[in-house]
Parts: structure tokens; sequence; C-alpha cells
């Protein structure tokens, strides 16, 4: 096995990059790869919530990269999946623990093990994000179509080209196909526009989201969500799958329709 | 109830296309790292430039940048003013 080491960043931070990697990982394990994700974020660890593994946390990443654990011990294994693991970070330290040469090492030793290593990159272009990207093969930049996130990911792309690692492939996370239509949310197309990089994902916005992470399962476990179901298709792109592009208009029934047309009022 | 009337009498662009020529605009000063008002120098120095050589029409010069994926170009349009015919004899 060679893994591809997949980073997911966004320079702005809540665009959902964690949920994005979380639901990454268990859709690539869910296809029967073995997968590895790290948590990129030190000091704000997220990844294990998202996850649900919060509770069995031993050793975390810069135990490893200062030789307090071997590698194995810091990887907590998701029983839900035959081979998803997490390596967390560590909540007490801050990003200077950890070098870009140690990243690109820890993913070596990984590597020969894996299928799939994915990067859980903090939000800003600091440290953290230098430490992300190091041992990238591909680099995922997640956005909302909002104007401030939006922004944020041409800045990141721009990085991301000068170190070498692009180009940069986007999801568009949130997106919430009523307001395209009613012209009061930039469009992928917009966005892409824009942007000048591939589209691989778009993720409606999904109150299933919510609800899972409030239970630390993520959406693509149980595919029959509109979220999930989005997640499942990059995974499938990610292995360099062609699969379609899912059509997000409005699947409600007139009553909903209706309902919501006397609200705004139009 | 307003904005809805806005809407169909077509009164309010929508928030989208302002938030896309908003961004428009942005992107190019994060990408060139040239603020708006450097931008303004930059064409009047160039016009300044080329009028110390040929006579142009001030008036009509347009430079703009243009994106092409995610390459910019600076063009500039200057139509120059025909020169004073020189008598010869």
């Amino acid at each position: 096995m060679a893994a591809t080491v997949v980073t997911v960043t966004s320079g702005k931070g809540g665009v959902g990059k964690t949920t994005t990697t979380a639901n990454l990982a268990v859709a690539l394990a869910l296809g029967g790869k073995k997968v590895v994700c790290i948590d990129g974020d030190i000091g704000l660890r997220n990844l294990d919530v998202v996850l649900g593994l919060e509770n069995r946390i031993v050793y975390d990443l810069v135990d490893i990269v200062e030789g307090r654990c071997r590698l194995r011990q810091a990887m907590i294994r998701d029983k839900r999946l035959p081979e998803l693991y997490l390596i967390p970070a560590a909540q007490t330290r801050d990003k200077s623990a950890v070098s870009p040469s140690d990243m690109v090492r820890l993913c070596d030793d990984l590597r020969a093990e894996f299928d799939w290593v994915l990067i859980d990159s903090p939000a800003g272009i600091e440290r953290g994000f230098r430490n992300s990207i190091a041992p990238a093969d591909v680099v995922v930049v997640v956005t909302n179509p909002e104007v401030s996130a939006v922004r944020d990911a041409d800045r990141i792309i721009g990085l991301i080209e000068a170190e070498e690692k692009g180009p940069a492939r986007l999801i568009l996370n949130r997106l919430n196909p009523a307001l395209v239509k009613r012209g009061d949310m930039l469009s992928a197309d917009d966005i892409l526009d824009l942007l000048a990089i591939e589209l691989i994902g778009i993720v409606p916005e999904d109150e299933n989201v919510v609800i899972s992470t409030n239970r630390g399962t993520p959406v693509a476990l149980d595919g029959k969500t509109r979220a999930g179901e989005a997640y499942l298709n990059i995974a499938r792109r990610l292995g360099g799958e062609k699969v379609p592009f899912m059509n997000l208009e409005d699947k409600q029934g007139l009553f909903q329709k209706l309902a919501r047309m006397m609200r705004s009022g139009g | 109830m307003a904005g809805w009337l806005e809407r169909l009498f077509g009164t309010k662009a929508q928030s989208a296309d302002q938030a896309k020529d908003r961004l428009k605009l942005v992107l190019i000063n994060d990408r060139t790292d040239l603020t708006p008002a450097q931008m303004e120098d930059l064409k009047n120095e160039l016009i300044a430039v080329i009028a110390r050589y040929i006579t142009i029409d001030t008036a009509g010069v347009n430079i703009t940048m243009a994106q092409e994926g995610r390459e910019h170009r600076l063009l500039a349009d200057i139509p120059l003013r025909p020169a004073a015919r020189r008598r010869s004899s």
C-alpha cells in the first residue's frame, strides 16, 4: 500500500473542515479502505468529538513527535468500521510543538500501512496550516457560499500554489439550494468562476449534520441523508471515480413549498 | 413584503449578484496585492508615460484587469489622437 495524503483546509474557521474530514474518512473506510485521520489543530482539537472518539484518547500527535509513545499507541481505532483510525491533536500544547518536517516523517511512516491519510488543518495561514499541507499529495479546500469564506479560500488557494501543492480541489459546503434559486446565495457556478479551481463536491445545508455531530456519529455512516450522500460521492471522486453531481433542487412537496411562499411572501 | 415587491419589479439587485461583483474586485486586490488607490495611481502613471511619446485621447482610455482562470492580465485600451499633420513641402 502507498497511501494518498489528503489535507483538508479552508483559511476561514467554521466552514466545516473537521466535519468534512470526519465524513470523508468514514466514507472512504466504508468503501473498504484503510484510513487514518490526523487532527492537525493542536491546542484546539475537535476531530475526536466529531468522530465520537473523545473518550478513548490516551496519547496524541505531540506524544508521537516527541517520542513519548509509539505511533501505534496513539492511533485510536473506530470500532464502527473495520479500518478507520484517528490520531488526535494535543490539547494542552500549541502549534510550535510540531514542525512541517515532523508531519512529513509521520505521514511517510503511515503511508506503507494505509490507503488514505487525511489531515484536518486548523484555520488560518500560519504554522498549523503549513504543518498540515507539508505532507499533502492532494489539498482539498472547503468553503461556504459567503463572501468571507470565498475570499479566504482564494487566499489559501494562492498559498497552496506557492507551496507547489496545487492545484487544490474545492468542496462547497452548506449550500442552500432554495436561497440560490432566489438569487440570495452565491451559486456553485459563481464560486467556481471566482476561484477557478476544480470542484470535487457540493454538500447541501442539512440539519442532519448538526444532529449527527451532537451524537458523534458522522452523517456518512448512514448515507441516507443528503449531506451523507454528498460525502460518499466526494470520497468516490477522491478515489478517481467519475460521479455525477447530485441534483440539489428541492424535493419538497407542494404543501411545504406553499408554506414557504407564505412565509417569505414570494 | 417589501422585499417581495422589490423583487417583482426588479428594483433591487439580487444579493448573490452583489456578492459576486464585490468579490471580483476584492480578489483582484488580494491577488495582485494592489489597493484600489494604488491601481488608480498605476493607471494615471501609465497614461502619463505614454502621453510623453504620443498624443492620446485621455478621455477614451480604458485600463482594466481581466481574469482567466487564476491568472490576471492588465488590459489597456488607449486610443491615439491623430498626430497634427505635419506640413511637408
